[in-house]
């Protein structure tokens, strides 16, 4: 059974966002990666890009195939994580702390409201 | 009794392993027409137990074509690229079907099963095209009424074990001499590229030592009724040595890393084997076969693109086929295989480029999502085992 922490919003493209103020951090979840498998490349955003809600601005590669990310929410990135394009493997085993992706500074917070929380994460992904 | 055939369902084929590939987790995917398990657990996972231990695969779905009569050797030697004359009795060769253009219908194995029987092993996606092109052959052959074509795709299966471990228990799985083929007092005595018949429970299967991985093994040919008894009895000798299954991502990591063309990505009808660099599989020195006009130019002129294989150089995606390839500021090429090597951990891949681009330590250029990563030209094969 997939992991969906409850202290997470989610997209319905299968990332995540944990919020501490006006910054989010985002990821993909676990089930992402489980259908994933083997990360081997994580391509991330520049530093200062500012992308909207919905906006492909990361790469995730596996063995197989190149998925594209989107984030969740509007605004402007100012932390990528060099630890998981060091050593993507991190995406499959620490989806939700080593594995994250990128941080943004938000732009329009209200877009939180429009995510998914954790019960509605898996009733999708269950398909409940 | 139902059917223990191949069994067609919503458009898309099944081998007769198809409760077997659910049962162990299978991730089923379209291949060819065909719904098939691209891995278990995960393709890393069963490739690296291919080069370390053992695999199993289901390559059912690939074709059967049986070719017999007096007419035989003569039949194929025109229709195939490589000299069929050489095969003794129990011994294999892997070959290709051209058009009259020396480009490739199809890449496949020829089986010499008996003084006037031979067995064609043939890709998934192109056994309507093989059969159809085979029979065309047939009708303008001589001696047609000494030969006979026979395409038993539907009726017949096939598993390949890989592995350094299989030469270890292949004899426990099939116990006894052989009862046809290459004579041989047990399987693991087989040579590379010999075949052999097998008493198996209730039946008799074909076990050749050949396979698509890069390392040792064997693959056995099977009535499809039999296969899933096979499988499970394959899976219940070798699991205590390590074997596992293996799904097509497996499949396909791993013949990328030992250079192995996949029709549709090296080969295809607009693509002749000497640009393929398989020039050893092409007898110009026999008699007439299709294509030989068009394939002894290229062999005296030279070729217009050649394959090379080659490795990204920094840190950076893998490869991937479509993508352009660059080289000294110009496109130059494009990429046909490509993928993240389980063995290598770095991107590795195939590509078409001018000659002259064609030589090991060439730098390039991969065009990955709109940027440009450092690549070389390497020699095949790009994985070997070291000594």
């Amino acid at each position: 059974m997939a992991n969906i922490p409850s202290d997470l919003k989610y997209a319905k493209s299968h990332e995540w966002v944990r919020l501490a103020g006006d910054v989010a951090t985002v990821g993909i979840t676990d089930h992402a990666q489980h259908e994933l498998t083997d990360v081997v490349f994580v391509e991330l955003p520049a530093l200062g890009r500012k992308v909207k809600a919905g906006e492909s601005c990361a790469v995730v590669e596996s063995v197989k195939t190149a998925s594209d990310i989107y984030s969740p929410v509007s605004g402007e990135v100012t932390d990528v994580n060099k630890g998981v394009v060091d050593n993507p493997a991190l995406a499959n085993t620490e989806p939700y702390s080593g594995g994250w992706f990128f941080k943004l500074k938000l732009s329009n917070p209200a877009e939180l409201n429009g995510l998914l929380g954790p019960d509605q994460y898996r009733a999708q992904i269950t398909g409940a | 009794m139902l059917s223990a055939g191949k069994r067609v369902n919503a458009g898309m084929k099944r081998t007769p392993l198809f409760d077997a590939h659910q049962r162990l987790g299978g991730r089923l995917i379209e291949f060819g027409g065909w719904e098939m398990p691209v891995q278990y657990t995960s393709i890393v996972d069963e490739h690296l137990a291919v080069r370390n231990a053992a695999g199993l695969f289901d390559i059912s779905h690939m074709g059967e074509i049986f070719v017999r009569g007096p007419g035989a050797e003569a039949y194929l030697n025109h229709s195939l690229t490589n000299d069929a004359r050489k095969l003794a009795v129990g011994q294999g060769q892997y070959t290709l079907m051209c058009n009259e253009r020396g480009g490739v219908i199809d890449d496949l194995y020829v089986y010499r099963l008996g003084p006037d029987e031979y067995l064609l092993i043939v890709n998934a996606s192109r056994i309507e095209e093989d059969t159809a092109w085979l029979e065309g052959q047939l009708t303008t052959f001589p001696r047609r009424e000494a030969t006979r074509l026979q395409n038993a795709s539907d009726t017949t299966g096939a598993v390949a074990l890989q592995g350094p471990r299989v030469a270890g228990f292949i004899d426990q799985c099939f116990p006894g001499v052989s009862v046809a083929g290459t004579p041989v007092k047990e399987a693991s005595e087989l040579k590379k590229n010999q075949i052999a018949k097998f008493d198996f429970p209730g039946t008799q299967v074909w076990v050749s030592r050949t396979g698509y991985t890069g390392e040792d093994g064997f693959e056995i040919v099977a009535p499809a009724g039999s296969i899933e008894a096979l499988w499970n009895h394959l899976l219940s000798i070798g699991q205590p040595q390590g074997l596992k299954p293996a799904g097509l991502g497996a499949r396909d990591t791993l013949r990328t890393e030992v250079c192995y063309p996949l029709y549709g990505h090296e080969l295809d009808e607009d693509t002749t084997p000497l640009e393929a660099g398989l020039g050893f599989f092409v007898a110009l020195d026999k008699d007439d076969f299709v294509g030989r006009p068009v394939l002894a130019e290229q062999k005296a002129k030279g070729v217009a693109k050649k394959l090379v294989a080659l490795k990204m150089t920094g840190k950076s995606a893998p490869p991937r086929p479509h993508y352009p390839v660059w080289s000294s500021g110009a496109h130059i090429g494009q990429v046909v295989s490509g993928t993240q090597s389980p063995s290598l951990g770095t991107g590795i891949g195939l590509a078409y480029v001018p000659p002259e681009f064609a030589k090991p330590q060439t730098p390039l250029e991969i065009e990955i999502r709109g940027n440009r990563a450092p690549a070389v030209v390497v020699p095949k094969p790009i994985y070997r085992k070291a000594d």
